[in-house]
């Protein structure tokens, strides 16, 4: 039987706020445990919650992004249930009334496949503290730093239909919440994390089938892995006559396997009730649109621009404009340079592999982009070519400064002197007997592919800084005449 | 709307109370008339009434995102029955 898989994700994006949702604690990473915990995360009797505009800016402002409503009025709202490390008892959250109702976000899948996703609502919330089960003889310690965090939690209609489809919409937000400036997007911290609701159906069939949702997923890629596993052990479970029970599950990545979590028979009871300590929340349209005039250009729109403006191709306008810090690198890079193409292939691949290597965040980015950009300046000017700029770049990278310093100070400067080259080109003929009787010899069109033994002697006589277009002119000048 | 014994045990293991087994018959019996004072409540006609979030008239204040609290983390664990490398213990949970 040929299945169909339904996804629906939810992910929560921690506000970059300064302070917490509901109290004046910080919210820095990385804080002494319960350093950052006051009297209002811990739930000591007698506090009460204040709400931070900033975390309702940013809220808005998601919503502004994603082309959905904005609720004028909403509601928080207790969610009941009791874990150590949520010392209220309960989860103060928005359920009937939330700040985002119904919008959409356009994906694309890397084989090219078109959504619109249509979100359900987003609404505010606070995060929960960290449980920590080790190595406290037989107790679990509680951090209750995290306590209190803002949260937007983004519900998405089940639209999705492969785990790639998930992935892009997940990459989306991501580009999204990045690009506004309300998370930072380290998603190995946990600032972005993920809940994929999956279920699968005969093609064709219109009612869904039992799903299970995967909880706190915190990597793109294990969204694809973690639902491929899922829905194989759904289709196994219903082809072999059995039933898919809706149940939380956990993905281990290290096994490759979801495994049952908790059953929600009890959990599903949260008892919801609109907060008594907490007053609807009233924004206007003046609020609103002052947020509107604020926002900056979204991916969707920058990726236009950037195959527009620049003529990149679909697939590296996506990449460059999917993260907000690399699209600003790149397009200092091209004020700095001139060459949008040649900057991107730079700012995707040299630099990227090192940030990559490295683990450095491009903001971080030991070259700066003013830095790269007068590198691909020295390689379009004809100073330095590909080759001896990629040896530039990672001195740069190692040891700072610029590339004219670098060029200069190792003595890189391509040699561009003609009459320098013909008496290279001269030695490596002579001292190639056998070559150029093999290049003689040849088809005059094979003769081309030919000349690359010859290039790469000059190149190695001279510590590869000839121009390459100079050597092959005058390699293919001399050599032919030989043929005559 | 009545209640019986084994809606009342699930309402206390939700609420984490631990109730004696012979008090179960008095909180059935206390719990229904409230949920039957609600059914009466129920029957009014509401139609066209907005739902009451809050009976204030007033809506939230906000607050500006500037941190205001110092870490006050000695004071707030000397309360604590057992506390570890600045970490509250409690009784081991594993999910």
């Amino acid at each position: 039987m040929e299945w169909e898989v339904v996804i629906g994700l939810e992910i929560h994006v921690q506000l970059s706020t300064t302070t917490k949702i509901f109290s004046g604690a910080s919210t820095a990473f990385g804080a002494e445990p319960n350093t950052q915990a006051c009297a209002v995360d811990l739930a000591l009797p007698g506090t009460l919650p204040v709400f931070n505009e900033n975390a309702l800016r940013m809220a808005v402002m998601f919503g502004l992004a994603v082309d959905a409503e904005i609720g004028k009025r909403s509601v928080f709202e207790r969610k009941n249930y009791f874990y150590p490390d949520l010392p209220k008892g309960y989860q103060t959250t928005q359920l009937a009334e939330p700040i985002v109702g119904p919008g959409h976000v356009d994906i694309e899948t890397d084989e090219g496949v078109k959504r619109r996703v249509r979100i359900h609502h987003a609404h505010l919330e606070e995060d929960a503290g960290k449980s920590l089960h080790e190595d406290f003889h037989g107790m679990s310690g509680i951090d209750l730093n995290r306590a209190g965090t803002p949260l937007v939690e983004i519900v998405s209609e089940p639209d999705m239909r492969s785990s790639k489809e998930a992935a892009a919409y997940a990459r989306k937000i991501h580009a999204i919440v990045t690009t506004l400036g309300i998370c930072d997007g380290n998603m190995a911290e946990g600032s972005m994390r993920c809940d994929c609701n999956v279920s699968v159906r005969p093609k064709g069939q219109e009612a869904f089938g039992t799903r299970t949702e995967l909880k706190n997923i915190n990597s793109f890629r294990f969204i694809e892995r973690a639902i491929d596993t899922e829905v194989a052990r759904q289709i196994d479970l219903i082809e072999d006559g059995g039933k898919v029970v809706q149940e939380t599950r956990l993905y281990d990545p290290d096994r490759n396997e979801t495994r049952s979590m908790r059953s929600k028979e009890d959990a599903n009871d949260y008892r919801y009730f609109p907060c008594p300590d907490l007053l609807p929340v009233v924004i206007d349209d003046s609020y609103i649109e002052a947020i509107r005039a604020t926002l900056p250009e979204l991916p969707d729109a920058r990726r236009a621009r950037f195959i527009d403006e620049y003529g990149l191709s679909e697939y590296d306008a996506g990449v460059l404009s999917a993260y907000r810090a690399q699209a600003d690198y790149y397009e200092q890079v091209v004020n700095a340079c001139g060459d949008a193409k040649l900057a991107a292939n730079w700012v995707m691949g040299e630099l990227a592999k090192f940030l990559n290597q490295s683990d450095t965040d491009i903001k971080d980015s030991p070259v700066s982009a003013e830095q790269l950009g007068g590198l691909l300046v020295r390689i379009k000017d004809n100073t330095i070519s590909g080759n001896i700029a990629k040896k530039v770049f990672e001195l740069m990278w190692s040891r700072g400064g610029s590339a004219d310093e670098i060029i200069e100070a190792e003595g890189l400067k391509q040699v561009t002197d003609t009459g320098a080259i013909e008496q290279i080109v001269d030695e490596v003929i002579a001292n190639a007997d056998k070559q150029v009787e093999q290049y003689k010899a040849a088809e005059p069109e094979k003769r081309g592919k030919m000349l690359g033994f010859f290039m790469g002697q000059v190149m190695k006589a001279t510590g590869g800084k000839a121009n390459p277009g100079a050597v092959t002119g005058i390699l293919k000048q001399k050599l032919d005449a030989l043929c005559d | 709307m009545s209640l019986d014994r084994s809606d009342v045990e699930r309402i206390a293991h939700l609420a984490r109370l631990q109730i004696d087994e012979s008090d179960i018959p008095s909180y059935t019996e206390n719990l229904s008339s409230i949920l039957n004072l609600i059914d009466q409540m129920q029957q009014t006609d509401t139609a066209g009434v907005e739902p009451l979030a809050n009976p204030l008239d007033a809506v939230l204040r906000l607050r500006d995102d500037v941190v205001s609290e110092s870490n006050q983390r000695e004071q707030l664990q000397a309360v604590a029955p057992a506390v570890e490398k600045g970490l509250f213990l409690v009784p081991k949970v594993i999910e």
